[in-house]
């Protein structure tokens, strides 16, 4: 017995020898695996370092976002260790863009808590973006199966509870952002809400940045927009509303800001999507017990949804803010200034409002999904729209949506009443004519023309604006597409 | 004051013909309709009364555009908006709904501020015309 105790109780398998070996020979590349009804699917787009086998990177993001370290440990003998590894299970090199691949990963769903975003998202991106052998990495897609969902409370009031509360069925909602975002007093700020209101809207909105800053501060602006959001109902017999943003630095003032929304009376609250997951589950469920609606403003999303070769696909982001309790999420517009190719948008939109949800890869959904009754949420669209393009705008984004007009309403030369007058009279002359059966894409301008008529404000609104458009080509666009289409 | 409540209360009143394009829309989709008045326009007045049942197995826009006639008829000085339901999974609920008569003269509503603690105000919609008068009595 001349060995040392540690030679003789040393591990002897091969997979257990302590040192370096490749994650798709630890287990996390298993092409035959069967994938479970229960596991959680995700898609990545991965571009390898050079000289990396794109089989291994996938089984290094599967080993990195589950189980694995760089290096063997005898303490996965401890566990039931391969269920707990993620599996890789599919590689396919993504067409028209060299080195780069879809990379199919499963993992069990015990690896997650339930009803966490936050740990879900620690697992999925915690680690595995900045890891060095891979050059670039975008999460494309995710399927959460229908047993996590059912762990998570969803849109606090949904699409279906919200037009029920507000009244407005049949027709696109309409809105619009407080312009200029800054510098404005309560009291004239309140006066935007009135006029806009007033003049025909459902809504107006506080910025993703206004919150309490010197020039105003929380309370103020809470208390004239309230003058505003009640004067217009009392003036127009309709439900009206305004989105008062509650972001702040702590959890204890957003808390502050929401109660004091919610004494006021406001029908909905708002956050940013910057203060973090965990804080918008949390204000998700505080909308739910006390029935209001909870606006999401997207605010810094395209710092890594923009671009194709890393970061992750706005659709995820839409897959996760439907989870954690989101009324409404900025979804984009595609005929306006910002980002967004159709059909991608249009992915977006069914990822927010499908009950089930089929593969559809012009779209850029990979996967099939049945949404648990999660409730809807519904998608805004804002930035650069104006109301010339009605018909094109409800075409692309369908009744289920909420029409943000700023500057296509604040900047009608004729005052914001007038602003606001000429977008619902555009909207309720398209959803009319739609409904009468008629083409109404290719006779839009005409059916606008037709209804200024009878509309002085719409009638200035077409001349100002007619030749606004904002044709550039999309960044973003899915990689399966038969037919590329043109961006608007 | 016009009130804004419904879909199509921007534009001008719709036509009988109009009217019948939107049934048609509506049966199309399967949806049930019904028609509904009132003379208690408030904003959050969620029941007003049914004229009958909603249309489940009319599948004719003349018979339901005959109902929604009989209804102004009988009617004439109140409120009545057709309201169209649809009953598939994840939606089940209203999906269309918009006014197709209003009195002659709307004479709105009034704002009462009751001033409370702190600048708040606590507000207060009253219809003036259910304020003078009894259901019934009222445009």
């Amino acid at each position: 017995m001349s060995q040392a105790v540690e030679s003789r109780t040393r591990i002897k398998s091969e997979r257990y020898e302590s040192g370096v070996i490749p994650y798709a020979k630890m287990g996390y590349w298993d092409p035959e695996y069967a994938i479970k009804e229960t596991d959680l699917l995700a898609l990545f787009r991965c571009t390898p370092q050079p000289g990396v086998d794109p089989v291994e990177a996938a089984a290094a993001l599967a080993g990195e976002s589950s189980t694995a370290t760089w290096t063997v440990v005898w303490t996965d003998l401890l566990t039931a260790c391969d269920l707990y590894r993620a599996k890789a299970y599919r590689v396919d090199p993504v067409p028209s863009a060299a080195d780069t691949y879809f990379c199919y990963i499963a993992y069990d769903i015990d690896l997650f808590e339930e009803g966490s975003l936050a740990n879900l998202t620690a697992s999925i991106i915690g680690n595995i973006f900045g890891f060095k052998a891979v050059k670039a990495l975008r999460l494309e897609d995710m399927r959460m199966p229908f047993a996590l969902l059912k762990t998570y409370q969803g849109p606090a009031t949904g699409c279906v509870v919200e037009r029920e509360r507000l009244d407005k069925f049949g027709r696109p909602l309409l809105g619009a952002t407080v312009k200029p975002k800054l510098g404005l007093s309560g009291k004239n700020y309140g006066r935007v809400v009135f006029e806009g209101l007033k003049g025909g809207l459902d809504f107006l909105k506080d910025d993703e940045n206004i919150n309490s800053q010197p020039f105003m501060r929380y309370r103020e602006r809470f208390l004239y927009s309230m003058e505003g959001v009640n004067h217009a109902a009392c003036q127009t017999g309709e439900v009206k509303g305004h989105y008062l943003n509650a972001t702040a630095s702590t959890m204890e003032d957003m808390y502050e800001r929401s109660e004091f929304c919610y004494e006021l009376g406001s029908v909905i609250v708002m956050i940013d999507l910057v203060i973090g997951y965990t804080a918008i589950q949390t204000m998700g469920k505080w909308c739910r017990k006390r029935d209001m609606i909870l606006h999401l403003h997207r605010a810094g999303n395209s710092t890594y949804s923009r671009q194709k070769n890393h970061g992750m696909n706005f659709r995820v982001i839409c897959k996760w803010m439907r989870m954690s309790g989101c009324d409404h999420i900025h979804a984009g517009t595609v005929v306006g200034k910002l980002e967004g190719d159709p059909l991608m948008i249009k992915g977006f939109y069914n990822t927010l409002l499908d009950t089930k949800t089929d593969i559809n890869l012009p779209q850029g959904l990979f996967f099939a999904q049945d949404w648990a009754s999660l409730r809807k949420c519904v998608p805004v669209a804002s930035g650069g729209i104006h109301c010339g393009q009605m018909h094109q705008l409800i075409d692309y984004l369908g009744d289920d949506v909420i029409l943000q007009f700023g500057g296509g309403t604040i900047g009608h030369p004729d005052g914001i009443q007038a602003g606001a007058t000429a977008n619902r009279v555009a909207l309720e002359c398209m959803v009319l004519a739609r409904n009468e059966g008629r083409d109404y894409v290719a006779e839009g301008p005409q059916i606008l023309r037709d209804a200024a008529k009878t509309c002085g404000p719409l009638q200035t609104a077409l001349d100002l604006w007619k030749d606004i458009t904002f044709n550039y080509a999309s960044t973003d666009t899915a990689d399966f597409v038969e037919t590329p289409t043109a961006n608007v | 004051m016009k009130l804004t409540q419904g879909a199509f209360s921007f534009l001008p009143d719709l036509t009988d013909e109009q009217i019948t394009k939107q049934i048609q829309y509506a049966l199309n989709k399967s949806w049930a309709i019904s028609i509904e008045y009132t003379d208690d326009p408030h904003p959050r007045n969620n029941y007003w009364e049914m004229w009958g049942l909603p249309l489940f197995d009319i599948k004719d826009p003349a018979a339901v555009l005959f109902e929604c006639n009989m209804c102004k008829k009988a009617k004439p000085n109140y409120y009545v908006k057709l309201a169209c339901f649809d009953n598939t999974r994840g939606t089940e609920s209203c999906v269309l709904a918009f006014l197709v008569q209003r009195p002659a003269f709307e004479p709105g509503f009034k704002m009462v501020r009751q001033e409370v603690a702190g600048r708040q105000l606590t507000y207060t919609l009253e219809s003036y015309a259910v304020d003078t008068k009894p259901e019934g009595d009222r445009y």
